[in-house]
């Protein structure tokens, strides 16, 4: 197998507490509550979720670094964390203003946020809303 | 295809320093992990092996074979090793989890002849992995 059939993937895992309100404006609250049960309780609830970022790319043989975890360690922090934690994600993230703040939609803000790194090629972002629930997406 | 997975811990030390660089560029580029006397990791590795389950015995490979083959390749050469020192695969790389998840994959790769090598992902520890795996497979 030539080193051009392997590819090789970075992985980092962080983490963030937020709480959220899964409510549909689209819906009437009848539906609200059928469609979210206990997500939909008015106050909201939180999370202590998990954020797997994925990268890729060549591997640099005077680091032997993919990308310098401390560079990528500053643009999730500055980008995403800073954003997310300790929040409350329908209040105080714009995306969610209008959009339901479910792990796949913020699935897809993360990746928005963290796709403009440029040392390396975001593959995916993978979030863990509990140990029980994860989501994935990779851009498609 | 069915994918078959084995876990594996082994404990290791190593140092991140590149000769050309100067003392503070590599305190630079690799922050604590250049300190002068090293340090270590609980490292997990995960090995995927993809095939056809045999029909006679049920099995893509038999998994002793594979817990023997891993013992043989990387616990004997890098558990309770100073990576930098004392394994001669890495001679001349930085020990980052890329470098030593790809060394792990050219050792086990050309040896696996029962199905075959799916990936193999690295963690130096719960937050931090690298992972392998053959091109287009596009999956965590």
């Amino acid at each position: 197998m030539s080193a051009a059939g392997i590819e090789i993937v970075l992985g980092r895992r962080y983490h963030f507490a937020a709480s959220h309100r899964l409510h549909s404006a689209k819906l009437s609250a009848e539906e609200n509550r059928r469609v979210y049960g206990k997500c939909n309780n008015p106050h909201g609830h939180g999370h202590n979720y998990v954020l797997e970022v994925q990268v890729s790319g060549a591997v640099d043989p005077a680091t032997g670094m993919i990308a310098n975890l401390a560079d990528l360690d500053a643009y999730v922090g500055r980008e995403v964390l800073e954003a997310f934690d300790h929040r409350n994600l329908n209040e105080e993230v714009a995306a969610f203003r209008e959009t339901v703040p479910t792990t796949e939609n913020l699935c897809r803000e993360a990746y928005a946020r963290i796709k403009g790194f440029s040392a390396a090629r975001l593959v995916r972002v993978r979030i863990e809303e509990t140990g029980n629930n994860s989501f994935e997406y990779d851009g498609q | 295809m069915v994918t078959i997975t084995r876990k594996m811990e082994f404990s290791a030390s190593h140092r991140y320093d590149n000769p050309a660089f100067s003392p503070e560029e590599n305190r630079r580029v690799f922050g604590k992990c250049n300190n002068p006397h090293g340090h270590g990791h609980n490292y997990t590795l995960e090995v995927t092996v993809a095939g056809e389950p045999d029909p006679q015995t049920g099995m893509v490979l038999d998994l002793k074979e594979l817990k023997e083959l891993l013992e043989r390749e990387v616990m004997r050469r890098m558990d309770h090793r100073h990576l930098n020192f004392e394994v001669p695969e890495l001679a001349g790389k930085i020990p980052t989890c890329e470098n030593i998840a790809r060394v792990i994959w050219d050792l086990l790769e050309p040896q696996i002849t029962q199905g075959r090598l799916h990936k193999i992902r690295l963690y130096e520890s719960p937050d931090l992995y690298a992972e392998c795996r053959r091109n287009g497979t596009g999956e965590l």
